[in-house]
């Protein structure tokens, strides 16, 4: 390993940007002549739009113009899109509802879009949306998808019947209901997925601009997927086609999944651009973040664990009602199927399982992907049956996951994934060690005896990351291929660029990519350059979630790199009159194996260019490369964490004392990112399991928690000290050996937190987020 | 429009602000001065932190015209002779940051904390930093860097 190569612990380079206030996010961005959009939005879950007066926004100085969903019919553009089409288990595919920017006709959300104020400030624009006299016809609405799902219940979509858009089933019902007859204990379990609102910090944004001279549009925007941002907004809405369209996603300040979707604000601020001919810009406040940035996991679900009489689990059930919002966002429909369902094996050798899931439209903000996406849901589910099979059956719950861990590899589970390295041993039996477990009724007496209750759970998870496999996704519904694309330019004096698909809004790619650049071409990293996020310079990308980056994305920069190191040994061969076998590259330079004659990687970069020192006939002159990579299989990232807490019985009041997280990320590429993600992730895991939820009045469908003020975040006191350890089986799927690293922690969390707390007060039902009334209340019943 | 004169950044600046306009707009649309985030709208998550004559504020929660007179330093403005802040350090050193947005606030919220606290320890940084979110690094880095960077500047 070279000091700044592959599992070296540097300080990133992008850090200097943003510790100077010299971040480029898109708010950052003003382009001359610029005008504000402020957005004109439902305040009624559910109305039909009987008119829509512009008038007395028109006549306020500084307005400019006022578009309705009507004039982008009017120009022909289509609705937003999902990307995921999934078939309900009769054979029928998914009811979409559709879903304009601008709503024409009826509204379904509070916070549904109706009409855009173009101004010359932002405030002119505030002012202007005021200003516009929208007539609404209330009509009922309904929040909850078990009261949509009545026969009578208001439509969110009229022709859609039950709000169902789809019932999906996965794996075998009559082998799983036959283990169950055989089962010697049977454990229940209903549990609701609480809502979530991901809560990047820094809001949504876009900038769009239009040259009439050319017919170009260029769009700023939070995106992390620019290029499938794109995709979406020539091929299915329409703007503006593909190659006159360029997206640029600078800066992004966080994004959990909420940065994956094309939303109406970007989509109507291209739009007007090209309308108006002058760039437009929209700023989300946090308000309107919280009405329409598209929320989390939102299940409601009853799942059954069958076990012999020895404590093997013998089949798994679990029926799931999952809200999807209003509308389907861009890959909402994957989120409680294909990324939830096939997660239900967990870490266990399960010989039957078989889940259903009805996807309910209610009028209430789209529900897509948070982090985790749906292996959060899968986890909590398996990990509290699990934990509760352990209590009921009087089995210590380390010892009982123990026996029924998948121990061979590869392992196919009955719900399609086929898991193809790990060791779940090795993380449970140091996480047991390094939180002392066989200690742990001496620290509970201990807790007691200060009148305190004292709890320890663990959450054995696994997740499917580096998505994935194209045409896997593609059988079971996706739109996209999930391949990554990257390209290394090495220039004439020797330092190289490398563009990539992938996106970085927080990650660190700018360094970890270098870091494998560096340790491959053996160059120091400060010759290279990360390029990501803009659609004119990397040719094609599908940006970053689901922890596939390191995976898919890092994989094909090393297949670019492959094809550059190959081509410059062509050219140091013909150089040095050697065939390209003898020639190896190390420490910056290409040397003839075992003799001390080399070119230095600068020279060779330059004749590369020069082209003076072989025939361009045999070799083509120049040095970059591109490649495309799509992964063999998922990648499956697999841990055990443990909490330990502390319940005051008088206040109801939860101290997490301890925890620790043991991961199998396979190759670490830099241990301090890495470290980093999981501490991110597992906040948002303890800040689902005790703080925030996603809360809609159930009566007027108004959202309750619109603000920092009612949606708890976690701050720096709520966090506990986090200690984390490793463990290492490389992933076979990849050339590099990663998992992917993004997600672990708050997929894992809810569950460790969770079985500690039933753990401390002795009773089970007891919801996220488990505040300190609902855990006093249930302490005194 | 009201006429404003400050300092900011060691700098004078005079300006013709409109009265109803919050300090944290002035500074990032007028003076391109774009370190400072605006993270929300009830002046809770601390993105937008500067130092106003010496103290940490939220640069959100007041008019521009109140500023009048004022010495404000903005994330701009902390290093020293192009020497980064020991704070600035400390937060790259220790990973304190991912995507960036609340940092430039945590890095002036953290400088207050420091020069105006004593007897820092974890608990009354973690207590303390309760006006600054940041929904990436779970804090423990920015807890680490702030303890570090305290210890540096107090020598
Ligand atoms: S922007 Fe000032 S506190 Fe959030
Ligand atoms: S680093 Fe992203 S919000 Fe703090």
């Amino acid at each position: 390993m070279s000091n700044t190569g592959i599992g070296a612990r540097i300080e990133r380079t992008e850090d200097k940007r943003f510790i100077t206030g010299n971040g480029r996010y898109t708010d950052d961005i003003n382009l001359p002549g610029q005008v504000y959009a402020s957005f004109v939005r439902s305040p009624h879950a559910h109305a039909k739009v009987t008119g829509i007066d512009a008038k007395d926004a028109l006549a306020l100085k500084g307005v400019v113009k006022v578009f309705t969903g009507k004039d982008m019919e009017a120009d022909g553009l289509g609705g937003l899109i999902c990307g995921w089409t999934v078939t309900s288990k009769d054979g029928e595919p998914m009811k979409v509802g559709g879903h304009p920017s601008l709503a024409p006709e009826r509204v379904r959300y509070v916070g549904d879009c109706v009409a855009v104020v173009i101004g010359e400030s932002r405030e002119a624009a505030r002012l202007g949306a005021e200003a516009v006299a929208v007539s609404y016809e209330e009509l009922d609405a309904v929040v909850e998808p078990a009261q949509a799902q009545n026969q009578n219940a208001p439509k969110v979509h009229e022709d859609i019947d039950k709000n169902l858009c789809f019932h999906w089933e996965l794996g075998d019902k009559e082998a799983t209901d036959a283990a169950f007859d055989k089962a010697a204990h049977v454990t229940h379990l209903d549990i609701v997925n609480n809502r979530l609102i991901p809560n990047a910090i820094e809001p949504r944004a876009a900038l769009g601009d239009y040259n009439p001279g050319s017919g170009d549009y260029t769009l700023y925007t939070t995106s992390q997927n620019p290029h499938v941002e794109r995709l979406v907004l020539s091929a299915f809405v329409g703007v503006a086609p593909e190659h006159k369209l360029r997206v640029i996603s600078p800066d992004v300040g966080g994004g959990f999944g909420s940065k994956i979707f094309v939303y109406a604000e970007e989509t109507v601020c291209l739009w007007a651009a090209g309308k108006i001919q002058r760039p437009v810009k929209w700023t989300a406040e946090r308000s309107e973040s919280f009405l329409s940035d598209a929320h989390g996991r939102d299940h409601v679900t009853r799942a059954e664990l069958a076990l012999d009489g020895d404590g093997r689990f013998l089949a798994l059930r679990a029926h799931t009602v999952a809200n999807l919002g209003a509308y389907l966002s861009t890959f909402s429909s994957s989120v409680p199927t294909y990324l939830y369902g096939t997660l239900l094996s967990g870490q266990y050798d399960i010989a039957a399982i078989h889940v259903e899931v009805e996807g309910v439209y209610t009028h209430t903000a789209p529900v897509d992907a948070y982090r985790g996406a749906g292996r959060p849901e899968a986890t909590f589910v398996v990990e509290r049956l699990v934990e509760r099979a352990a209590r009921e059956t009087n089995k210590d719950p380390a010892e009982l996951r123990k026996k029924n861990f998948v121990t061979k590899f590869p392992h196919q589970t009955p719900v399609i994934l086929n898991y193809d390295t790990g060791d779940y041993n090795a993380c449970i039996d140091r996480a047991s060690e390094m939180i002392d477990y066989k200690s742990f009724d001496k620290r509970r007496k201990e807790a007691q005896a200060k009148g305190k209750l004292r709890g320890i759970g663990f959450s054995t998870y696994i997740e499917a990351c580096g998505l994935a496999p194209s045409n896997a996704v593609g059988s079971l519904g996706a739109g996209v291929g999930l391949w990554e694309s990257a390209e290394v330019r090495v220039n004439p004096t020797g330092n190289v660029e490398v563009l990539t698909g992938a996106h970085s809004h927080g990650q660190g790619h700018e360094t970890s990519f270098a870091q494998l650049v560096s340790d491959r071409l053996t160059i120091p990293i400060e010759d290279i350059t990360i390029v990501h996020g803009d659609t004119a310079s990397v040719q094609f990308g599908m940006g970053t979630y689901g922890s596939r980056s390191a995976a898919v994305g890092m994989s094909a920069i090393d297949g670019a790199l492959d094809k550059v190191i190959t081509k410059a040994k062509r050219i140091a061969a013909h150089i040095l009159e050697v065939q390209p076998d003898d020639i190896e590259l190390a420490d910056a330079a290409f040397r003839i194996k075992g003799t001390n004659k080399f070119i230095p990687w600068g020279e060779l970069a330059l004749n590369a260019y020069t082209a003076h020192k072989f025939s361009t006939s045999e070799i083509e002159p120049g040095l970059k490369e591109t490649a495309f990579y799509d992964p063999t299989n998922f990648t499956f990232p697999a841990g055990c964490h443990i909490c330990e807490l502390e319940v005051d019985p008088q206040t109801g009041c939860v101290e997490i004392v301890d925890y620790v997280a043991v991961d199998d990320f396979g190759t670490i590429i830099n241990p301090m990112i890495v470290e980093g993600q999981v501490h991110g992730g597992v906040l948002q895991g303890i800040g689902q399991a005790l703080l925030e939820n996603g809360v809609y009045d159930v009566e007027t469908g108004q959202l309750v928690t619109g603000s920092y003020m009612d949606y708890t975040m976690p701050r720096a006191h709520d966090a506990p000290p986090l200690r984390l350890d490793f463990t290492n089986t490389p992933a076979p799927s990849n050339p590099l050996g990663v998992k992917g690293c993004g997600e672990a922690g708050a997929i894992a969390a809810p569950a460790a937190v969770l079985n500690a707390l039933t753990s401390a007060i002795g009773h089970e039902n007891i919801s996220m987020p488990a505040t300190p009334a609902k855990v006093w209340r249930a302490i005194q019943t | 429009m009201t006429k404003v004169s400050m300092r900011i950044n060691g700098e004078q600046v005079n300006a013709d602000v409109d009265g109803a306009q919050l300090l944290a707009y002035f500074l990032r649309d007028k003076l391109n001065l774009t370190g400072t985030h605006i993270g929300c709208d009830t002046s809770q998550c601390g993105a937008c932190v500067v130092h106003l004559n010496g103290r940490a504020v939220k640069s959100c929660t007041m008019l521009a015209a109140q500023a009048d007179g004022a010495d404000i330093t903005t994330i701009e403005g902390i290093q020293k002779n192009g020497e980064l802040h020991p704070v600035q350090r400390a937060f790259q050193q220790h990973h304190a940051l991912q995507c960036g947005f609340c940092t430039p606030g945590m890095i002036m919220a953290a400088v207050d904390i420091i020069e105006n606290t004593n007897d820092l320890d974890e608990h009354s940084v973690r207590e303390q930093l309760e006006g600054n979110i940041c929904r990436c690094t779970g804090y423990q880095n920015i807890i680490a860097a702030i303890l570090s960077a305290a210890k540096e500047m107090r020598g």
